[in-house]
């Protein structure tokens, strides 16, 4: 899941100087689950901007927008809606924001900030616990990464700041590398953490990252 | 005679910690490292301490050679990529200094520039396997350099850290990365020093235990709660918070440090920010002869 944190309404407002007709756009899977971008959020938005002096064109909540050729054909479907307005308020992560403007002359404006891509371990409560680094390792880590659960993504072992098994960056967070030593340990497979991991490969996930199948 | 020297010379070597200014006068700096050389084999120059910034450890420790010092070259993972950690091995060697201790490195949230971006493109074992590569003539992708350099290079260690076997494993793949000596957390614990040691005596290793000179229960209390790795038992800081004379009791527990590490390990390594003048005290106290 993509977790995104709304930005203060206001802030949005001052994106939206000088422009009158907005249409607002939600996104429905992973901003709608956590509840930064479905149909509740944008209607909060659509009254917002409404009782703050702007008309809204209308509104909609899409399949994931960041499907390009789906949200193209859904925004052509909006019809006047979208045509009329000069601005659309995306609320999605930023890969949502920029189907818009590519798929619209109009300007896109972000209504969330993009955070991370999060495990949701209630509602309202979301762990980073990949960052997609291009390279899993979590075969030989005993399925917890330390790529993005270290604090310094550390890939031989804990720093000298471990203590008590928690992290010199936060006493209230787990030391990644105790978590992967103790769930190796479990399994009696600690011979996996004294084999040294060669550094990272970052020319795999070059920004900006394309992948083409065809 | 150099730390590589001292160290295979069996004696037992002192060594000492400077952080270069932030900002250009290197003066100051020198001249406690001339007092300081006066005492110890070799002088520390940290990089980036706790991730404040300073004038860079490549350009303290040149300052050092410079004034005729040992430095121990102190760079970290944090702040630069492997390009930049490989190029400045190249250099230092080319500046003269020979001493290298490779380093993870403090989070950027401990500094000033708590927004900066944290590289940690390697860890202090891959710093280590590149700098061995470096001294066998080959970058990190095996391209032949052109001249090589012959740095000594050494890491830290935590014995203290909790759960030991996890650092215990990342001590020796240090060992393998081709570490031959370290330098240690400061270390209260002497249970868990003799824990260290006998693993680090199944190697041929060298091992030079830290020390922070304690000058008072409100600077214990700092360390604990802001400096990482650094864990003084409760029952050091009431005997500091209960004497009028901290400082006193603090150079107590220093001597009873050195004179434990004197019998179990390769050297000591102080660190006593500012009390410079009070190494060669705390040594004869505890029965480190030097010549
Ligand atoms: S190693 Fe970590 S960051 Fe990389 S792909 Fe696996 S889980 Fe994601
Ligand atoms: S304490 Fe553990 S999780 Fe935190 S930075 Fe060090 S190795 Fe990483």
């Amino acid at each position: 899941m993509i977790i995104t944190k709304p930005k203060a309404k206001e802030a949005v407002l001052s994106m939206l100087e000088g422009y009158d007709k907005i249409f607002v756009l939600g996104c429905n899977s992973c901003a709608e689950t956590i509840g930064t971008g479905g149909p509740e959020q944008v209607a909060e938005m659509s009254e917002f901007l409404a009782g703050s002096g702007k008309t809204v064109t209308g509104t909609a909540v899409i399949d994931p927008i960041c499907h390009v050729l789906g949200a193209k054909r859904a925004l052509r479907e909006q019809g006047e809606a979208v045509s009329e307005a000069d601005a659309v308020v995306v609320m999605s992560c930023g890969a949502g924001v920029q189907t818009v403007s590519e798929a619209l002359e109009q300007a896109a404006f972000p209504a969330l900030d993009s955070v991370f891509l999060g495990n949701v371990i209630r509602h309202g409560i979301y762990d980073e616990r990949c960052s997609l680094c291009g390279e899993c390792v979590l075969d030989v880590t005993g399925g917890v990464c330390p790529v993005t659960r270290c604090a310094k993504g550390l890939l031989n072992g804990p720093c000298g700041g471990m203590s008590e098994g928690k992290c010199e960056v936060d006493p209230d967070q787990d030391c990644a590398w105790a978590l992967i030593y103790e769930r190796l340990a479990k399994s009696g497979r600690t011979e996996k953490m004294a084999a040294t991991m060669k550094p990272k490969d970052h020319s795999l996930h070059r920004k900006p990252v394309k992948i083409s199948n065809r | 005679m150099g730390l590589a020297e001292a160290l295979s010379s069996g004696r037992f070597v002192v060594t000492g910690e400077l952080t270069p200014p932030k900002g250009v006068d290197t003066g100051e700096m020198v001249v406690k490292a001339k007092d300081l050389a006066a005492i110890v084999d070799a002088v520390n120059v940290t990089d980036n301490p706790s991730a404040r910034m300073q004038m860079s450890s490549l350009g303290g420790s040149a300052a050092l050679v410079g004034a005729g010092v040992e430095p121990v070259f102190q760079l970290t993972c944090r702040d630069r990529n492997r390009i930049a950690l490989q190029s400045e091995l190249l250099t230092a060697w080319s500046l003269g200094i020979k001493n290298v201790l490779c380093l993870t490195g403090d989070h950027v949230m401990f500094g000033d520039h708590p927004q900066a971006a944290s590289v940690f493109d390697l860890d202090a074992v891959q710093l280590l396997e590149a700098a061995r590569g470096l001294n066998e003539g080959i970058d990190m992708n095996g391209n032949e350099l052109k001249g090589s350099p012959a740095l000594f290079a050494g890491a830290a260690a935590a014995p203290e850290a909790e759960p030991w076997e996890a650092q215990r494993i990342k001590f020796e793949k240090k060992i393998h990365a081709g570490a031959t000596w370290f330098q240690t957390q400061a270390i209260f614990d002497f249970e868990k020093l003799d824990r260290f040691m006998t693993v680090a005596a199944r190697h041929n290793v060298k091992v030079i235990a830290g020390l922070i000179l304690l000058k008072s229960a409100r600077m214990v209390e700092f360390l604990n709660a802001y400096v990482p790795g650094i864990h003084v038992p409760q029952q050091i800081v009431e005997r500091l918070a209960g004497s009028d004379k901290p400082m006193e009791v603090g150079m107590e527990i220093a001597v009873e440090q050195v004179s434990r590490f004197k019998d179990t390990c390769d050297g000591v390594h102080m660190m006593v920010m500012g009390a410079e003048a009070r190494v060669p005290e705390i040594l004869e106290r505890a029965g480190v002869k030097r010549d």
